[in-house]
């Protein structure tokens, strides 16, 4: 890469070619408040004005978030002219923010706060009439609290850009312009597939996931079988709302707090997710077997589901009938659980600690209940929002035992299958893992399918099973997705079986993980955007590495739930319980 | 179905024909007389379209058809005094004309050869008849080259552009090499006629220098300046020669397909367009391979839908594409990255109408109108407090003096004149120690306001400053896009400061508040809208600080236009106590007695409406 060289504050340097001001300085180890940029350049709109600095010969101040250094560029950060002109931008957006920040759930990963206190933003300056807002909580997923945007656009551009959807646009001109679905209408009554990439790029608390920490409140306070079950992709990012380094392996205390909030059993949600596999292997094998629709399409994703069922309806055939993972856990709870400890499966709330907000919707569509009309989950709560639990618990994180699991009754066990679920070709390698016993008869040797990891958006294998064939593909992000379903539209697939994840990385990258923010992690890496979803995806594969069971099959509770319940993969009993029917969307959104 | 032109020679040969028609016409060799009606919008509002139709009918019904022809041609211009009526080969105007004077216009002009004196324009100083446009003082100091043929040719029928020097650059071009016409371009010293005065060759030049297989022409016919219709006029006029103007642009910078981004609230500018496109189409001017020379251009339309912003130059690019007019931020430029992220050039109307004319007689000629650094002419949409409101092309360099008092006749009613908004919104007032400036790009800039699209609006002292500052702040207010954080909420917050003002709640420190949030709003926001929408604050803070001090301090408007700090009062002596204000009160709150208790009002009551004043027929009535 060319190098050129530049003066910051009149001390030389020499950066990268193509730089933005804004990388380049924070190369060079200035740190320019900036609230619309978002991943550097690959996200800006400069549009806030808060990154202004002065450049020798331009004319007037630039944004150095998008503007590309250049040779023998002369840049002032600290000049009287560009101070003061970064703090009137922020102070003109406080003007116009509700700021009660002391009860907004975004406190502490707010950028606006965090800017405000970089650049000296003054009490009462500026004060005036506030925009008409919106505050829109019917989504189950998200909501959208427009007092509080400061309409970087962020949300907009990772709608757009990284899911390909553009749900959020900019309605309304001047000083009335509000970030909103088409018409300013609810997430709840637009083809929104509440994946909540939205909210982890949201720099404050407009976007946020639709809390249900009172339910459990509420349930624990009736006394109820409050029963947590925690997803995989959950312990690889938890412990970074306790200042964990990213990457960190928190399993042990995840379990260690989870077991200090008052639940009444704490059990992992890994558990169905070999079950899941038990069910969608054997439904692969018999679509393959009989003729039947393929390529067959993961379920376990919510928001992918969503997607499949706004955009491309005409599909909805491939996919798994399966429940998600935590779905099937709620609905085995309350049924073989429930009976085998003889309680009213009315008496048991279930709690499912997600990284997802999606999962907040798909706990209560229809067809995720018992014949009873019991709903499988009762109520879905964030990597966030347990953090926060778990912080005005009073718990000292650092001073949690490490080595902390699930509680073991029943259903207590798990594979290392069922923990990589919470990766992009995490599904895909553990429904291979149990395909190939059931379709060979043996184990296969080397247990891993390496080919299909990694964080490509895109990915395919060609797996050979005794001699058979079976293409497989493996696709995360909706933009992604897109060309897989396109090839399926055009009659040009040639996979018998394809993973989707509705986030980018799959659930270790989830809508309702922890927020990665660079200004707040000051002992990060610089390119952390870069990786932190790899170092999340790794805390999963080495604890599959660890485990002795490495494959759904094996798992002993699973073994005993088919010999004394549910007998096998795809009996009546197990499509009752575990599998489920999907709608066409789109007839509510014709256009 | 036109035949195609296939060839220079055979366009030279039409050129030759349609230029001795039109010239039959004026000079009455073809032995038929020639009635031309103005067709711009001011006129067509006074119903000149019925006074088409009429003399039409009456033409008729006189049969005089093989005799005589009535045609609309564009805008002649002074505007307050239309509809225009023209009569060839005498060159005689009249003026204001009413459907009700056609028959009158046959009867006694056509048929019986008289001039009919009353239709005539009046010299308001000699109190003279004028007979011919070219003695009226209007247009006396006016050069017309933007607005070429505007006045003289049928819009709607390509021969007569034709016949008025149409294409003649084009063939020139044709026979050059494109950095030859960028020279050319470059050396007559023209600047973009949009606002921001960018030489218009270095502009090409950029575009030129970029390698690309697809580039774009866009023509920016988004004026959206209050009180503007510069580029109207030209598209309502002659829109031919900005077609021309773009296909030279093209040819330069190596673009195939042009756009014209034209505010759908100028349907007759989008139909006449539409026509000559269709027409050049239709005659292979347009298209592919045109006459043989192996360049290949075509046009089209893009309607904006309204708002203001798009008249920025990214935000034009977002719109067209599709997109919510949002700007983009720069770099990079549209000369590298603009339509559909190929190099674009991005012209004013005016300037594209300038171009046939520097091609055609020359960078030398047209660089030696104006000043040093502005060259050419400039069109003025000359509004406000002036007698002679209307549409004004000058040389650069002409004082504002002479274009507020020679050509535009003075202020009416003898009032005095206070100050003049030039560029609109983001302009600023110029006062009465600036009128011997000379019109150019950066002696405007240097006196704080500038030149602008063309917006000229006239001030006189019954208009406040503090007012004119806040109309123009709603505007902008209105307009902001809504992007970036200064301008949306920046204007919003000086727009409160303005209204608290001129409620009479303001305070001294409102006034510095004002200050740093115009500076704010100045060096913050992202696109020129933002970063001039503090302009008319800034420029009547200056040059009538005193009256800003007055509203805070003594809560006193000296034009009595903020109603909060007026008082309507009854004059006792004056009073003749007829009743007829208090009648025509809409809220009650005059009192008196008929013929025998003079008439006051009561101030609590008072809304401030003035519906008092208007009635009063003994002058009796003031403001305070």
């Amino acid at each position: 890469m060319a190098k050129v060289n530049i003066k910051i504050e009149g001390h030389p340097y020499q950066v990268e070619q193509g730089m933005t001001i804004l990388e380049a300085a924070r190369a060079c180890g200035f740190n320019i408040p900036s609230l619309c940029s978002f991943k550097d350049n690959r996200c800006s709109l400069a549009s806030c004005r808060v990154c202004l600095v002065e450049v020798k010969g331009a004319r007037g101040l630039v944004a150095s978030c998008v503007y590309p250094v250049n040779e023998g560029m002369e840049i002032s950060i600290s000049s009287q002219k560009a101070i003061e002109a970064r703090r009137h931008s922020v102070e003109l957006l406080l003007s116009n923010h509700k700021k009660n920040c002391l009860q907004c759930d975004k406190n502490g990963k707010c950028e606006l706060l965090e800017v405000s206190k970089m650049v000296g933003a003054r009490e009462g300056k500026f004060i005036g009439d506030m925009t008409p807002s919106t505050y829109d909580e019917l989504a189950p997923g998200l909501i959208r609290d427009t007092s509080k945007c400061i309409l970087c656009g962020r949300c907009v551009e990772t709608c757009k850009a990284l899911q390909g959807i553009g749900i959020l646009g900019f309605e309304n001109r001047g000083f009335k312009t509000i970030v909103s679905p088409t018409q300013n209408r609810s997430f709840a009554k637009s083809p929104c597939i509440q994946c909540g990439q939205c909210v982890l790029v949201c720099p404050t608390g407009a976007l946020m996931e639709h809390s249900e920490i009172k339910n459990v409140d509420d349930a624990l306070k009736q006394g109820k079988y409050v029963i947590a079950q925690v997803a995989p992709a959950v312990r690889a990012a938890i412990g970074e709302e306790f200042n964990e380094k990213i990457g960190t392996s928190c399993t042990g205390k995840m379990f260690a707090a989870l077991h200090r909030l008052g639940f009444y059993r704490v059990f992992d949600v890994n558990f169905g997710a070999d079950l899941t596999i038990m069910e969608e292997a054997n439904e692969l094998i018999e679509r393959i077997k009989n003729n039947k629709v393929l390529p067959q399409l993961t379920s376990c994703s919510p928001g992918w589901v969503n997607y499949l069922e706004y955009y491309y309806p005409e599909l909805i055939d491939h996919l798994s009938t399966c429940k998600s993972p935590h779905q099937m856990q709620g609905a085995i709870i309350k049924s073989y659980y429930a009976s085998k400890h003889g309680i009213d499966p009315k008496d048991i709330f279930v709690v499912s600690i997600m990284p997802c907000v999606a999962k907040k919707y798909e706990k209560i569509r229809p067809g995720q209940e018992s014949k009873d009309g019991d709903k499988d989950v009762d109520a879905v709560l964030t990597t966030r929002e347990i953090a926060r639990m778990i912080k005005r618990s009073g718990i000292n994180w650092a001073k949690l035992e490490d080595d902390a699991t699930p509680d073991d009754d029943l259903i207590g066990s798990y594979s290392g299958a069922g923990v990589i679920f919470g990766v992009t070709g995490g599904v895909m390698e553990a429904a291979l893992r149990t395909a190939y016993k059931t379709l060979t008869g043996k184990e296969h040797q080397l247990i891993e399918f390496k080919e299909v990891r990694g964080l490509q958006g895109i990915k395919e294998a060609a797996i050979d099973i005794n001699g058979t064939i079976i293409n497989v593909a493996i696709a995360s992000g909706m933009k992604n997705a897109k060309v897989l379903l396109d090839e399926i539209k055009q009659g040009k697939s040639k996979y018998a079986f394809i993973e989707i994840m509705g986030c980018p990385g799959g659930c270790v990258n989830g809508g309702g993980q922890p927020y990665v923010k660079p200004m707040f992690l000051p002992n990060e890496d610089d390119n952390i955007l870069d990786t932190y979803i790899s170092k999340r995806a790794s805390i999963l594969y080495s604890e599959d590495e660890k485990q002795t069971v490495r494959q759904s099959h094996n798992n002993p509770d699973i073994i005993r739930l088919y010999d004394e319940y549910l007998e096998k993969p795809g009996s009546e009993k197990a499509e009752e319980l575990l599998h489920t029917f999907y709608n066409n969307k789109r007839e509510k959104y014709p256009n | 179905m036109a035949d195609i032109i296939k060839n220079i020679e055979q366009l030279q040969e039409k050129i030759k024909n349609c230029t001795q028609c039109l010239n039959d016409k004026i000079n009455g060799k073809d032995g038929k007389r020639h009635i031309v009606v103005c067709g711009g919008t001011g006129c067509l509002s006074s119903d000149s379209k019925e006074i088409v139709e009429t003399l039409k009918r009456l033409i008729d019904e006189y049969r005089l058809n093989d005799q005589v022809t009535v045609n609309m041609v564009g805008c002649f211009g002074f505007c307050s005094q239309g509809p225009f009526v023209k009569i060839y080969p005498e060159d005689r105007l009249y003026h204001a004309v009413k459907v009700s004077d056609c028959e009158k216009i046959i009867k006694e002009d056509i048929i019986a050869g008289n001039c009919i004196e009353q239709l005539l324009y009046e010299d308001p100083t000699t109190k003279k008849k004028v007979e011919k446009q070219d003695d009226i003082n209007f247009y006396k100091k006016q050069m017309r080259i933007a607005l070429h043929g505007c006045s003289l040719i049928n819009p709607e029928v390509l021969d007569e552009a034709i016949g008025y020097d149409a294409f003649k650059a084009l063939i020139k071009v044709l026979s050059m090499d494109q950095q030859e016409v960028i020279n050319e371009i470059l050396a007559s010293g023209l600047r973009g006629r949009g606002g921001g005065g960018f030489p218009t060759g270095r502009k090409w030049q950029f575009a030129y220098d970029q390698k690309s297989d697809e580039k774009y022409v866009i023509c920016n016919g988004d004026e959206g300046d209050p009180g503007a219709f510069m580029d109207r006029s030209i598209l309502e006029g002659n829109p031919v020669s900005v077609i021309e103007g773009m296909m030279i642009a093209g040819y330069a910078i190596g673009a195939k397909n042009g756009y014209f981004y034209v505010r759908a609230e100028y349907p007759i500018a989008v139909k006449r367009l539409q026509i000559a496109i269709d027409e050049m189409r239709a005659c292979g001017l347009l298209g592919k391979n045109i006459l043989g020379s192996g360049f290949d251009f075509d046009c089209h339309i893009r309607l904006g839908a309204g708002a203001f912003v798009c008249g920025e130059e990214t935000a034009l690019l977002n719109s067209i594409e599709g997109k919510r007019g949002m700007p983009r931020p720069r770099p990079p430029f549209p000369a590298v990255k603009g339509l559909w992220g190929k190099p674009s050039i991005i012209n004013n109307v005016e300037t594209l109408a300038d171009v046939p004319y520097i091609i055609r007689v020359g960078a030398k000629e047209f660089a030696k109108i104006g000043t040093e650094k502005s060259k050419g002419t400039k069109v003025f949409a000359l509004g406000g407090k002036v007698n002679n409101v209307g549409l004004v092309e000058v040389p650069m360099g002409t004082t504002l003096r002479e274009l507020i008092f020679d050509i535009g006749g003075g202020i009416p009613n003898n009032k005095k004149f206070k100050a003049i908004q030039t560029g609109g919104p983001s302009g600023g007032c110029l006062t009465e120690k600036d009128l011997d400036v000379p019109i150019d790009y950066d002696s405007l800039i240097a006196r704080g306001s500038m030149m602008g699209s063309g917006g000229a609006i006239v001030m006189d002292e019954d208009n406040c400053m503090v007012d004119v500052a806040k109309f123009y702040l709603e505007f902008i207010c209105d307009e902001s896009c809504g992007k970036c954080s200064p301008c949306r909420i920046g204007t919003k917050r000086m727009l409160e400061v303005l209204n608290k003002i001129t409620k009479g709640k303001g305070s001294l420190q409102d006034l510095d508040d004002l200050y740093e949030l115009a500076t704010t709003t100045k060096n913050n926001s992202l696109c020129g809208l933002g970063q001039t929408a503090a302009n008319p604050v800034f420029s009547t803070m200056s040059n009538f600080k005193e009256e800003y001090i007055e509203h805070v301090t003594d809560k006193v408007c000296r034009a009595h236009v903020c109603k909060a700090m007026t008082k309507f009062e009854i004059d006792k002596d004056k009073c003749k106590k007829c009743s007829l204000c208090a009648r025509n009160c809409p809220v009650g709150a005059i009192f008196g007695e008929v013929g025998k208790v003079p008439y006051e009002i009561n101030q609590d009551k008072c809304i401030k409406c003035g519906a008092c004043m208007s009635s009063c027929r003994f002058n009796a009535i003031y403001k305070r």
